[in-house]
């Protein structure tokens, strides 16, 4: 089998201009939904108590909510996760409100009202830590960037180390986007996913850059622009099959891990995909655009080669 | 020319021969197991504790199935649950109160590979059911108790000396002394900084003549640390109250501590126990004739405190705490040696007892009441009568009580003898059966991943995607068997890593295998192609796993619980992947191709050539 039967070099690098377009645009629509709708934390970051209970049968959530309404907790969600036979039931931080006998007492009438019930989960958050998470949350990101440019400073050339991080960044926004539009619950998970796909579509940029390194060697007489297209076409077999084979894994994950994986491999299942995007169409224009030239990443041959002999 | 020295296949094979032992004892499932272990440092479990274990199972007549004894303790392993509980109740006859014996779950592997260290993979709490709690220090509440402590003793100081004050309180942090003359005032600053090391005391003349004495920066350290082990202390007696297996009471941070319950089923218990985040305080009771029905009719007499009994009896009680919980050593449940009845013995420090005995000197027939307070709410444990005057510190309570409620007041006053009040501020519980779903969960997602993702790189690549797919088994089998070896958590999300990993860790063998059917595109030969695609595109792969392991490490270091539990084994699996997809698939290939010296084809599947002669292959 071979799915890539390329003839020429793709002009990836004539439409250019239209990727970045398309690219700007869906960063700006991203942008717009994290601003009007916001992400819908969950009660990792935003505290609150969850608890989920499962039944022998399909959960009556008409008898559930007279059962918790009893205690007067104010607002609260109830709805079915995963199955029919489990709820999700979500209480906010309240002030005042001890939150270890909370589940105690949810738990309490709910059996009183249906002995079959059982406690699966329960998890409580309080303000403080929620806000760390958060604080932290954001801190390994920047940690993330700062060593993944740096890196590709090093290795590299700074062009290529600023294309490849606002290209990843991007597929980072297009993530948050999603999960804002459809108000997707957004979890510690689902952060840690989003921090591994930067990661790993950095990858993909890194695999490119190496080929144009290589082709500005190779291809002497070539523009740029042909060094750039030809690098693309090269890879863009290994590029596929490998993010396949990442979303073989990751579908897995979404299919058979369960609902509380759910959320995590979605995110995982959107970087993906726009991951290969991304790294391909939007990085390579970008370093034209911070206009690399061969002189860039040629000259430093002699050192570049003493690396490459560390061969297995 | 693709050959491999003698010692890389060494390397490999010692490497893969590792990575089996230390994964093999994953595949032996978990038996019923009871715990003999011990929290008391005076306490030592050796062999003899596990003779002893086996001589008194084999008198009760309880087989069983093996037994060993390790840093933790002693475990014997039982055929079923029936024994185990029958097990645990012999054990518990014969070793009484200094030891804690406990249901477990242990590894039925064999003896031999756990005496090398080849345990199964420890897992989270998602995955093996139980409690996980985070607790926060209230060190301010810490810090308070400290001065209405120092409170207490200028006050009973000043009456020793007999200094004339007029008054003495707590305000905010500080104590403050009012007096109406300035020679009695620098006599007590004299008196109360000789006392008193850890108190500076500064006077104020703000409208009248005030001392002020505040903590030392050192002692407030002191204090917080201390507050920090002393409640570490309690939580421990706590834990080893509710009999769990292998508890972890940590400190996280500088106020926090971090309380696992692995295996926890009845979870409302430990949460109860652990929960009680009180303190204790012994106050006199207001006996004033129609002070209580006053109050009760809204009228709070000043200085006193409207509580209930537990019962719901109401007592007034006077606002002036006598002695504080940290005064109590000890609280047991035992009986009065003359009338027999179950009664409660408290042991106080020696501060304690001399207040104590200070106190109830002058308050023969009165009243006095042990107070509980949770979170800002008072409850009265007991309000027992003072008969005479008790010293030495040694302080019975009794009457009104049956074995129950002694065991109760009991628990009770040791729990409130905590140094600075505590709050839950994280919670995950997870239920014995969620637990089972989510192994299971995890399990299908690497399998059918792993299934799926083997099928295609055959399909596609023929005998190379054959030696990818062994590859990316041994990479498995690396990342259980480190896993295993450093006892790293296994979380959910780490299971999720196991399958991502994975699935990013095939992108080498990709990476590998396009390059060497891109080198038969361009005409090289099958050997000089391996060589090729090996070496080129291992720049490549280090680059890109460099990258991704920087997010791993970030995630390592911010992260929390589940992130946590992902980015250990994401970092981990990067790191084998490294191996197994280059240096491994590498001796395989070498092992395949490498002793042929006319090689005409390599098994890479169809390698399609551009121009006028397509189609033609290279298989």
């Amino acid at each position: 089998m071979e799915f890539f039967r390329i003839r020429r070099d793709i002009p990836f690098m004539r439409y250019a201009l239209v990727f970045n377009v398309i690219s700007l645009v869906t960063f700006l629509l991203a942008v717009l939904f994290l601003a009007t709708r916001g992400l819908n934390f969950g009660i990792d970051f935003r505290g609150g108590t969850l608890i989920e209970v499962s039944y022998k049968h399909a959960v009556d959530f008409g008898r559930l909510r007279g059962a918790v309404d009893k205690l007067n907790l104010g607002e609260y969600q109830a709805q079915a996760f995963g199955s029919s036979d489990t709820a999700l039931i979500r209480l906010p931080l309240r002030e005042g409100l001890s939150t270890a006998q909370l589940s105690e007492q949810v738990m309490g009438v709910l059996r009183a009202d249906d002995p079959t019930v059982s406690l699966k989960r329960v998890e409580f958050v309080g303000p403080q830590v929620g806000r760390e998470l958060y604080e932290s949350g954001a801190l390994a990101l920047l940690l993330v960037i700062a060593g993944i440019v740096s890196y590709l400073a090093l290795r590299f050339e700074w062009r290529f180390a600023v294309a490849a991080i606002l290209a990843n960044l991007h597929d980072v926004v297009i993530i948050l986007g999603f999960f804002a539009f459809f108000q997707w619950e957004f979890s510690l998970p689902v952060l840690a996913a989003t921090l591994a796909i930067l990661g790993y579509s950095v990858n993909e940029s890194v695999v490119i850059a190496d080929r144009i390194r290589e082709n500005f060697r190779k291809m002497r007489r070539a523009t740029v622009t042909e060094v750039i297209d030809n690098a693309i076409t090269s890879t863009i077999s290994r590029t596929i099959i490998t993010h396949g084979s990442t979303l073989m894994m990751v579908l897995s994950i979404f299919f058979f891990g369960g609902e509380t994986l759910h959320y995590f491999s979605l995110a995982l299942t959107i970087g993906i995909l726009f991951g290969i995007y991304s790294s391909v169409l939007v990085m390579a224009p970008l370093v034209r655009w911070l206009g690399v030239s061969r002189e860039d990443l040629v000259k430093p041959e002699k050192k570049q080669l003493t690396g490459e002999k560390i061969l297995p | 020319m693709n050959r491999y020295p003698v010692w890389k296949y060494v390397v490999i094979a010692v490497a893969v021969a590792i990575g089996l032992l230390y994964t093999l004892p994953n595949f032996f499932p978990e038996v019923p197991a009871v715990q003999v272990s011990t929290s008391k440092a005076t306490v030592k479990i050796d062999a003899g504790t596990l003779a002893s274990a086996e001589n008194a199972l084999k008198t009760a007549g309880v087989p069983h199935t093996g037994a060993l004894v390790d840093q933790t303790g002693v475990k014997v392993r039982l055929a079923d649950t029936d024994t185990q509980l029958r097990a645990r109740d012999v054990l518990q006859k014969q070793f009484g109160e200094d030891y804690i014996v406990a249901l477990n779950l242990i590894s039925s592997s064999p003896t031999w590979l756990t005496a090398i260290g080849a345990l199964p993979m420890y897992l989270g709490l998602d995955l093996r059911g139980g409690v996980h709690f985070l607790l926060q220090i209230d060190m301010k509440g810490a810090i308070d108790k400290a001065a209405d402590r120092y409170t207490t003793d200028v006050r009973s100081l000043m009456r020793e000396k007999r200094i004339q004050y007029g008054g003495v309180g707590r305000e905010g942090q500080n104590v403050v002394l009012r007096f109406r003359d300035a020679a009695e005032r620098v006599k007590a600053r004299v008196e109360l900084e000789k006392a008193f090391p850890d108190l500076v005391a500064r006077e104020q003349d703000a409208g009248e003549l005030r001392l002020v004495a505040t903590l030392k920066p050192e002692a407030v350290k002191r204090i917080q640390d201390g507050a920090v082990s002393q409640n570490i202390t309690i939580l421990r007696n706590r834990v080893n109250e509710l009999g769990v297996s292998e508890p972890i009471v940590q400190q996280q941070g500088a106020d926090r501590i971090v309380v696992q319950l692995p295996g926890v089923q009845d979870t409302a218990r430990a949460k109860d126990i652990l929960g009680r985040t009180a303190t204790l305080e012994i106050r006199m009771v207001n006996d004033d004739p129609g002070a209580l029905e006053a109050a009760m009719a809204g009228q709070v007499p000043f200085g006193s405190d409207l509580f209930t009994e537990r019962g719901g009896t109401p007592v007034l009680v006077r606002r002036q705490v006598v002695l504080t919980g940290d005064r109590i050593n000890d609280a047991q449940p035992g009986f009065d040696q003359r009338t027999n009845e179950p009664a409660v013995h408290v042991n106080l420090d020696g501060t304690g007892g001399r207040i104590f005995k200070e106190v109830t000197r002058e308050n023969v027939g009165k009243r006095m009441a042990i107070v509980l307070v949770e979170k800002g709410k008072a409850e009265v444990i007991t309000a027992p009568v003072i008969r005479e005057e008790i010293g030495g510190g040694r302080v019975q309570i009794s009457g009104r009580m049956n074995t129950r409620e002694a065991n109760d007041v009991a628990l009770l006053m040791r729990a409130g003898a905590l140094a600075a009040p505590m709050e839950i501020i994280e919670e995950r519980t997870v239920g014995p059966s969620l637990g089972k779903e989510n192994i299971e969960r995890g399990f299908n997602s690497v399998l059918y991943g792993f299934v799926a993702l083997g099928v295609f790189m055959c399909a596609y690549y023929l005998l190379m995607g054959l030696v990818s797919t062994i590859a990316l088994v041994v990479n498995l089998l690396l990342l259980v068997a480190l896993l295993s070896m450093l006892q790293a958590t296994l979380t959910l999300p780490g299971i999720a890593a196991i399958a991502l990993t994975l699935g990013m860790a095939i992108d080498a063998n990709v990476l590998i295998n396009e390059r060497i059917r891109e080198e038969l595109r361009w005409g090289a030969t099958p050997h000089a192609a391996i060589q090729a695609g090996y070496e080129r595109a291992w720049n490549t792969i280090l680059d890109s796993n460099v990258t991704t392991l920087i997010a791993g490490i970030a995630l390592l270091i911010f992260g929390s619980g589940p992130v946590r539990g992902f980015a250990v084994v994401h970092c981990l699996g990067i790191l084998t992947s490294m191996f197994s997809a280059v240096l491994f698939s590498r001796g395989i290939v070498n092992l395949i191709y490498g002793g042929r010296k006319k090689l005409d084809r390599i098994s890479i599947g169809q390698v399609w050539k551009p121009g006028p002669a397509a189609g033609s292959t290279a298989r």
